[in-house]
């Protein structure tokens, strides 16, 4: 009997270890013969731990599972028994084309990652010259999933035009927004998708390196893609002759030290070669001159990992999801104060509502939905006037906000939205690279005005907006320059929580 | 290591030695070098700094400036635990400030601090990727998810805070 119990690490931070030991010591003294399988996450985290029971070639959920519940698990009965996983709600309105095999497969399992339809996009890659790989990127419509949404295929063309005898593929997975989770449940659950994502860029661009970048706060990630690396080196998916084609791409793991600015992509550069995580100005592009002053495609985790499903079925087969100008899927990571969060990847285009209300299911702690931050800290808070906002780039920037690395963070009614401006402010004075005066500064005088404004200040209020202003317009990278997106959505779409100062200049 | 003495020089000297040589053949090594002599000695020694400049090339001053930009670098060793907790937004959202409150009351220390029997460091660490069933926090390298204030006493207690 094949018994999966996640190893992600937030099923772990829910105890999933002590789960599947529970059952391990449950099935020997009973003498049942199990293969206990640890897996990624489904993605449903208000059921982890998640443990899956194979019974007539379907896999039956129990869940959240405590370790006390083994021996119901074994029996396949029990109050916590979900049916068949695939046909949960969640699951079943999902598009999962880049998380397909997360929660599945053995992460481990070179071997499982090929049975369950992966290699299959760097086959076909293999048989493509790198103008047709690029093409086919471009047609998608695939789009930077890091926050700024660039076309990919248009930034891959750039590296593959460039001239120079070396470039590099760089792998953002510094994943600092708060909310944000798909980077960590996918080099856990899939690294080999990551992997592949990484070759193929290297065969589009002409490049045989790779790097990815990242953060320290993720070991388990770090652990998983160190592992899946020296599997496809092993399995010959990584080396001087990758698939036996006599292509050579390899990559490694770089663990960056706890620095929110480092996910900047020039920073993160800089930070690559050993320097401080100081912003560059741009230009150069860093696709012009990059990591180690080469030519070089910085891309996020899921941006690269979208990209094998696209070569294995077709940039069309990617295309035909979306909305607009958003193509393809987004794995929506909804977190925050919800009854049920977690990872959710459909076709762009559903309503900020529907996440909210219909997915999420309102807020964990029963009250009402007051605030959702979208897009990370440097994102802007939504009230319920704008929920029928599709999830979409365009469409979010038209409301003021941005969509980002795509974290939707909820907020009941108890939230302090001052409180939550002012920690914009703070958290950016605490992680500005300190290079540009707007950020550096800027921030910090923040946090002041906001004091007084919490103080009844009638005068801060202006001050704050000038203030916002000039961060705006004068940061040199998105940290600064968007964590007006925050304070001032707060200001204006709560202006309640700001009413001290408010009433006093009336 | 524990809260012992800061390590000399001449002591470090060998085993620094061998650090660099396992990163010879890394382009731009000195983070993983900075990541592997923090797991030694539990921080980057000072007396580790001119000896890493020397063997890379650059100047002290170049390598002081990278230690002292990141956040994970520390210039002395931490408690025996070092409990981190989520202060970020999603966590915020349920409830985050009061487990913050939580640990800074219980422990008598604010955040960066180490209580004076040198038994706990806290942290703080912004986002753990544990977004939907936060608050979130990391003791010792350890996740925990859905902390409540009873669940925050008995990690602590555990460690003898
Ligand atoms: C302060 C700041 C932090 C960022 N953090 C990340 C991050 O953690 N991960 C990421 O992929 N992109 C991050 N970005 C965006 C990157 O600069 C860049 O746009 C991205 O890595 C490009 O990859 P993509 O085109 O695949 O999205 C950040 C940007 C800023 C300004």
């Amino acid at each position: 009997m094949r018994v999966y119990v996640p190893k992600d690490a937030a099923a772990r931070a829910l105890g999933a270890d002590a789960v599947a030991e529970a059952l391990t010591r449950e099935a020997e003294a009973r003498g049942m013969e199990i293969t206990l399988v640890r897996t990624g996450s489904r993605g449903m985290i208000w059921l982890e731990p998640l443990v899956e029971v194979e019974m007539d070639g379907l896999r039956h959920g129990w869940g959240p599972a405590d370790p006390r519940d083994a021996a119901a698990i074994l029996d396949g009965a029990g109050p916590k028994a979900l049916g068949p996983v695939e046909e949960l709600d969640w699951m079943k309105r999902q598009t999962r084309l880049t998380f397909a095999r997360v929660g599945v497969v053995d992460p481990a399992s070179l071997p499982d990652y090929a049975a369950h339809g992966g290699l299959a996009g760097l086959r076909r890659a293999l048989e493509m010259t790198d103008a047709q790989i690029v093409a086919e990127v471009r047609e998608s419509g695939l789009r930077g999933r890091g926050g700024a949404g660039f076309p990919t295929g248009l930034k891959w063309e750039t590296v593959r035009t460039a001239p120079g005898p070396v470039k590099y593929i760089v792998c953002n997975a510094d994943e600092g927004d708060s909310g944000t989770f798909a980077d960590r449940m996918l080099m856990e659950g899939d690294p080999f998708c990551l992997i592949e994502g990484m070759a193929i860029a290297g065969l589009a661009v002409g490049a045989e390196k790779g790097f990815v970048y990242i953060r320290s706060e993720y070991p388990d990630a770090i652990a998983a893609m160190e592992s899946a690396i020296a599997a496809a080196r092993a399995g010959g998916m990584l080396g001087v002759s990758v698939l036996g084609s006599g292509r050579a791409f390899d990559m490694e793991v770089r663990v960056g030290a706890g620095a929110y600015v480092c996910g900047e992509e020039t920073s993160l550069l800089n930070s690559l070669e050993g320097k401080r995580g100081t912003v560059r100005a741009k230009p150069p592009l860093p696709a012009l001159e990059g990591a180690f002053g080469r030519p070089t495609v910085v891309n996020n985790v899921i941006s690269l990992a979208s990209v094998p499903t696209i070569l294995a079925n077709g940039a069309a087969a990617y295309a035909a999801q979306g909305l607009g100008r958003s193509r393809g899927t987004i794995p929506m990571q909804i977190a925050g104060n919800v009854a049920r969060g977690g990872l959710f990847e459909a076709g762009f285009g559903m309503s900020l509502g529907r996440i909210v209300d219909d997915l999420a299911g309102g807020t964990a702690s029963g009250r009402p939905v007051r605030a959702v931050q979208v897009g990370g800290p440097l994102g802007a808070y939504f009230g319920r006037e704008k929920f029928d906002t599709p999830f979409g780039y365009e469409e979010f920037d038209g409301q003021g906000g941005l969509i980002g690395h795509a974290g939707i963070v909820v907020f009941d009614d108890s939230v302090d939205m001052l409180a939550q401006a002012r920690f914009a402010m703070e958290f950016c004075a605490v992680e500005s690279c300190g290079k540009c005066t707007p950020c550096r500064i800027g921030a910090v005088r923040g946090v002041e005005v906001l004091d007084r404004v919490a103080a009844g200040d009638p005068a801060a209020l202006p001050l704050l907006a000038d203030l916002c202003e000039t961060m705006r317009d004068g940061s040199l990278c998105a940290l600064g320059g968007f964590t007006p997106y925050p304070v001032m959505s707060a200001v204006t779409g709560f202006p309640e929580d700001f009413g001290g100062a408010r009433e006093a200049a009336e | 290591m524990s809260m012992s003495e800061a390590p000399h020089a001449a002591e470090i000297g060998a085993r620094l030695r061998e650090i660099v040589a396992a990163h010879a053949r890394l382009d731009g090594p000195l983070l993983p070098i900075l990541h592997a002599v923090q797991a030694e000695w539990g921080h980057v020694p000072r007396s580790a700094i001119a000896p890493l400049a020397d063997a890379l090339n650059l100047t002290t001053a170049e390598v002081h400036g990278v230690v002292s930009f990141y956040h994970d670098f520390r210039d002395a060793p931490a408690g025996r635990h070092l409990l981190k907790v989520c202060r970020a937004e999603a966590c915020q959202a349920r409830g985050g400030r009061g487990i913050e409150d939580s640990a800074r009351d219980r422990l008598g220390i604010e955040f960066g601090e180490t209580t004076p029997d040198g038994a706990v460091t806290l942290e703080p660490v912004y986002c753990l990727g544990l977004c939907a069933c936060g608050p979130a926090a990391m003791l010792d390298g350890t996740l925990h998810a859905r902390l409540d204030s009873d669940r925050l006493d008995a990690l602590l207690a555990e460690c003898g805070a």
